[in-house]
């Protein structure tokens, strides 16, 4: 509540915050800070979750969430806002009850949406402080950009497999200095593939936990003004060696949005910034051709003289094959002796999406015309064709 | 010998080792150790014109060779080469 414009806590408020208000740098002026402030969240995924729970609890006052996205069966490995009573519900709106359901005292503002260039300056403006926890590189420039933009904190992390990066990115401290943002970190994004995302490289269930968590003590460091926050620095993360590193981080004189002579003055497009789509001078490219799992297994009923080759990694090798050969996606250059010039060639990998990539590269770079795409990948085989197979 | 950490998404390209041990010299020396024992690993790192690609970082302890001397900054024995990519997961 607020009287005359000042922050007041109602009884049942102050004992749920009486941790806080004992500490000493923190104190009653801290939950002040926390509770007039307002906490964009981008992504109610992994790194979401736990930085959610810990805003909520600790009593931010206005939490607004971003996902266009369900809760799906894969999520609840590490994504613990949710419960399998969530499965199918838009994730906002699961995770508006659940924060509800734990401070009371508090306003969860939903946008079910992807963040895009056309509305992330209209959701991104009436918040303090932005936690990016996105999952691809188009949106994590996104962010970075409309916060640039419009002078909002960053609060960053991301995660891959066993490591993790966190920094705060843009923010402004107590000598009026600025800090970096993501594009003096990283100037250009990787080209695509070369980086898989979690739902194709995998991630360790709890590294998200360990990450978002840090997000979220930054954040509340930001608001509340205690400690020092992670501008400047970025602080790395190994789970499977437990390595941890600190390094420095600097503006760029050459940041397009801030650096000595800024060329950006607005949002751009992001899908064709990451080299996502496809410019049009290969728009001649040949189309990759495909056949079915159905079409497959007549092929190898007849024992016709086909080539099937896997361009998954070993471990999902053994997790289920049809005994294609194995050449990884990442070394098909270096098998590409191997594969056939003559005879029907199969490419699949788990879904569809990287074997079509090895063929347009195969295509395009070694001038195969005999490559097949197998649609929908192993997932459709042991949907369509041997339900015995495991699937993952 | 100065050591270098290989960040996840390119020990694919180094046999899945974490670390590998290369010659001191300059950062481009130490680097181009690296990419003479993995081949493969070149063309993530450096573009066509052979200058490092935007989205790698490399720190030589914990700071970034750009606020040193770049490419021609001093490795001795001992020191720790941090190549740093951007990653993006967090879903």
């Amino acid at each position: 509540m607020t009287v005359n414009g000042e922050i007041k806590f109602s009884p049942e408020e102050l004992a749920r915050y009486s941790r806080h208000l004992i500490l000493p740098e923190f104190n009653i002026e801290g939950q002040k800070k926390l509770k007039q402030a307002k906490v964009l969240v981008v992504g109610t995924g992994g790194l979401g979750a736990p930085l959610l729970l810990y805003l909520a609890a600790a009593g931010v006052g206005t939490i607004g969430l971003v996902d266009f996205d369900v809760v799906d069966d894969s999520n609840l490995q590490r994504q613990v806002l949710f419960t399998r009573d969530d499965l199918g519900i838009p994730k906002v709106i699961a995770a508006k009850k659940r924060l509800e359901a734990l401070n009371p005292f508090i306003k969860i503002i939903p946008h079910q949406t992807a963040l895009t260039s056309d509305n992330a300056l209209d959701i991104i403006r009436d918040y303090d402080v932005v936690a990016d926890g996105t999952d691809n590189f188009p949106t994590r420039y996104l962010v970075n950009d409309a916060c640039v933009l419009l002078g909002k904190v960053n609060v960053y992390a991301s995660i891959y497999r066993f490591e993790g990066q966190a920094t705060v990115f843009n923010y402004k401290n107590k000598a009026g200095e600025l800090g970096p943002n993501y594009r003096d970190l990283f100037p250009t994004p990787p080209p695509p593939g070369l980086v898989p995302s979690c739902a194709e490289g995998g991630v360790l269930g709890v590294l998200p936990g360990i990450l978002g968590s840090i997000q979220a003590s930054e954040v509340i460091k930001v608001l509340s003004g205690v400690g020092e926050p992670l501008s400047g620095r970025l602080f790395l993360f190994d789970a499977a060696t437990f390595e941890t590193r600190t390094l420095k981080i600097k503006r760029r004189k050459d940041n397009p949005l801030n650096g000595e002579n800024p060329s950006q003055t607005g949002l751009i497009d992001y899908q064709q910034f990451c080299g996502f789509e496809k410019p049009t001078d290969q728009a001649e490219k040949l189309p990759v051709k495909s056949i079915n799992v159905k079409q497959l297994q007549e092929l190898i009923d007849r024992n016709a003289n086909i080539q099937i080759v896997d361009v998954r990694e070993a471990y999902e090798y053994e997790i289920a094959n049809i005994h294609g050969e194995l050449m990884p996606k990442s070394e098909v250059t270096s098998h590409v002796q191997k594969i056939s010039k003559d005879k029907q060639v199969i490419v699949h990998c788990r879904s569809g999406k990287r074997s079509a990539d090895v063929i347009e590269m195969l295509q395009e770079k070694y001038g195969f015309d005999n490559l097949y795409n197998l649609e929908g990948g192993i997932l459709a085989w042991a949907k369509e064709i041997d339900q015995s197979m495991p699937t993952y | 010998m100065a050591k270098i950490i290989i960040p996840t998404p390119l020990r694919k390209f180094t046999s899945n080792q974490a670390a590998v041990a290369v010659q001191e010299g300059t950062v481009l020396e130490s680097i181009r150790d690296l990419t003479q024992q993995f081949p493969d690993l070149d063309k993530h790192l450096f573009n066509e014109d052979q200058k490092l690609r935007g989205f790698v970082r490399i720190f030589i302890g914990e700071n970034d060779i750009e606020d040193l001397e770049g490419q021609e900054t001093r490795v001795n024995p001992g020191d720790t080469i941090s190549i740093i990519p951007a990653i993006a997961g967090g879903l």
